[in-house]
């Protein structure tokens, strides 16, 4: 079923008064997501995936096209709020987010916003951090803990809103490794068990390898999508954008260049391994 | 370094001080402020003086955050104190030029050092058992009846938390860009006052232009979570008086009386 559905999107950030002509951020851009589904959108800097971010949860509006979640197109404006309940958003930065100086407190300014009475706030927040494996550091300050867990607690805190969607926009990007896997695990956990879709941005290849579908955009337009294994086996087409895919699949595809007999393209290291012993026999 | 401050820091805990309702708190604190100016005598000063130490001692927070507080407000401590040592009237006990010390100075200068200490120790005691988010809560509930008059109390409240929570972290990141700035041969230590304080600017844009930034990012990232101002929000925490709060006040009110009975009873040493 289609959750979210953008239709020829287009938006510049320039003023649409200013005569000199301008680029713009997301130039024509078509695409469905279906509910239940981990989609990774992944490009450079720039190439208008945290434009396209903005516009799931009606931050941004479409100068053009439309992008209809759960049925309400988000340039209507009395339904803004309705559909930010929906879909939460999770920013790159995981100091900026967090408003109140204790976890739990931060975790229930989303329900307190929507007016839900104290009880059911404090069940929502316990099972939220709980769902995100920080419920030991409930009374902590937020400046204590590591980038990891601060990102695990903004994504509780979007949870808490009980949404049906959550998109993040680059959580990892200013994460060590450690905490990059926290918030990975947590955001497949999310996804398998609880069935909330997810869209995930991001330039880290080896998370994008996770997801059910990739969405490649290049200069503010899709230049591929599919399952990671129809999209990283276009290896030459990626490579031309200059972008990454994973270590496996390079190596794989290097090996091809020396005459290497490989039938598919793996995407993580177990694969190809496994793939490699079997070439050697 | 400048992350170690204690001072306006939160500890969680569930000691009797911290289960007070904090509106109780706030105007207990306020009281208080005006009790420590009354004490004339060292009757009263030390009443006042036993009053602070007890709520600290049932906050159940380690003396040493409390002497951690001290330490930004030392100087000026010192100070005051000195420098009440010298304007005291009467006979000079010791003489050099004009500067001269008197009892009535020592007395100035005892008085003013306790003061200022039970001060600060009231206000981190305030500060470390409620967390800011009950704090501007219950500030908010406090300024109600202003809200008659047009004043935002919400958004004020909303600021004031907001600025609580980030005080560390901009500390944290004060520090970063001090060793920035050394990094790139920056003198910050040497020098006369007016050169160290003209060392602070490099620090000071760039901690600014960041602050800015950060509440763009900050204020997107309320909108996500559907922030709208203060019209229908619930609070998870909800607050309210009990008997905690009455023996709170009552003890207070003790301590007024006892003030007052000393000042009446015995003459005032300033």
């Amino acid at each position: 079923m289609n959750f979210i559905s953008i239709q020829d999107l287009y938006f510049s950030y320039a003023d649409e008064t200013d005569p000199q002509p301008h680029v713009n951020a997301v130039d024509g851009v078509s695409l469905t997501i279906d509910k239940g589904e981990f989609v990774a959108v992944i490009g450079h800097n720039g190439c208008g995936k945290s434009t396209l971010a903005k516009h799931l949860n009606a931050m941004l509006l479409p100068d053009s096209g439309k992008v209809i979640v759960d049925g309400d197109d988000t340039s209507d404006e009395t339904k803004t709020w309705d559909i930010r309940e929906r879909v939460g958003l999770v920013l790159q930065n995981p100091d900026n987010q967090l408003v109140a100086g204790i976890v739990e407190e931060d975790v229930a300014f989303g329900p307190e916003n929507l007016g839900v009475e104290p009880g059911e706030i404090r069940r929502r927040v316990d099972e939220a951090l709980k769902a995100v494996d920080m419920y030991e550091y409930r009374e902590h300050a937020p400046h204590k803990l590591s980038g990891g867990q601060k990102q695990r607690v903004a994504i509780a805190g979007v949870l808490a809103i009980q949404p049906q969607c959550i998109v993040l926009d680059e959580p990892t990007a200013m994460l060590d490794p450690n905490g990059r896997d926290e918030v990975m695990n947590t955001l497949l956990k999310l996804n398998r068990e609880r069935g909330i879709t997810v869209v995930l941005i991001t330039h880290y290849m080896d998370e994008a390898v996770k997801a059910d579908r990739v969405v490649v955009m290049d200069s503010g337009r899709i230049l591929t999508h599919g399952t990671p294994e129809e999209v990283f086996s276009q290896v030459e087409l990626l490579k031309k954008h200059r972008l990454d895919v994973p270590q496996a699949a390079e190596l794989a595809y290097r090996l091809r260049g020396c005459g290497v007999k490989l039938d598919k393209i793996p995407l993580e290291a177990d694969e190809c391994i496994k793939m490699l012993g079997e070439a050697m026999k | 370094m400048v992350r170690d401050v204690a001072f306006g820091q939160y500890f969680p805990g569930n000691s009797l001080i911290h289960r007070l309702d904090p509106r109780g708190k706030i105007l207990m604190f306020i009281a208080y402020i005006v009790i420590i100016f009354c004490t004339f005598n060292y009757a009263s000063l030390g009443i006042v003086a036993a009053f602070t130490a007890l709520f600290i001692i049932l906050s159940r927070i380690s003396p040493k955050f409390y002497l951690k507080s001290m330490k930004v407000i030392l100087f000026i401590v010192l100070f005051t104190s000195v420098l009440n040592l010298f304007y005291g009237t009467g006979d000079p006990i010791w003489q050099w030029g004009i500067i001269k010390v008197t009892y009535d100075g020592i007395n100035r200068a005892v008085f003013v050092t306790v003061r200022i200490v039970c001060l600060i120790l009231a206000s981190s005691c305030l500060t470390f058992t409620t967390s800011p988010t009950a704090l501007t809560d219950a500030i908010e509930r406090l300024m109600k009846p202003l809200k008659a008059i047009r004043f935002p109390v919400h958004e004020v409240a909303m600021m004031t938390s907001l600025a609580l929570r980030f005080v560390p972290t901009l500390l944290e990141e004060t520090d970063k860009i001090m060793a920035a700035q050394k990094a790139r041969g920056a003198d910050m230590e040497g020098g006369n006052p007016i050169q160290r304080v003209k060392a602070l600017v490099p620090v000071l844009v760039p901690l600014f232009v960041s602050a800015f930034r950060r509440a763009y990012d900050i204020a997107t990232a309320m909108e996500c979570r559907c922030y709208r101002g203060g019209a229908g929000r619930t609070r998870m925490k909800s607050i309210h008086m009990s008997g905690r709060d009455a023996a709170a006040f009552v003890l207070l009110l003790l301590t007024l009386a006892g003030v007052i009975i000393c000042n009446i009873l015995i003459p005032s040493a300033v």
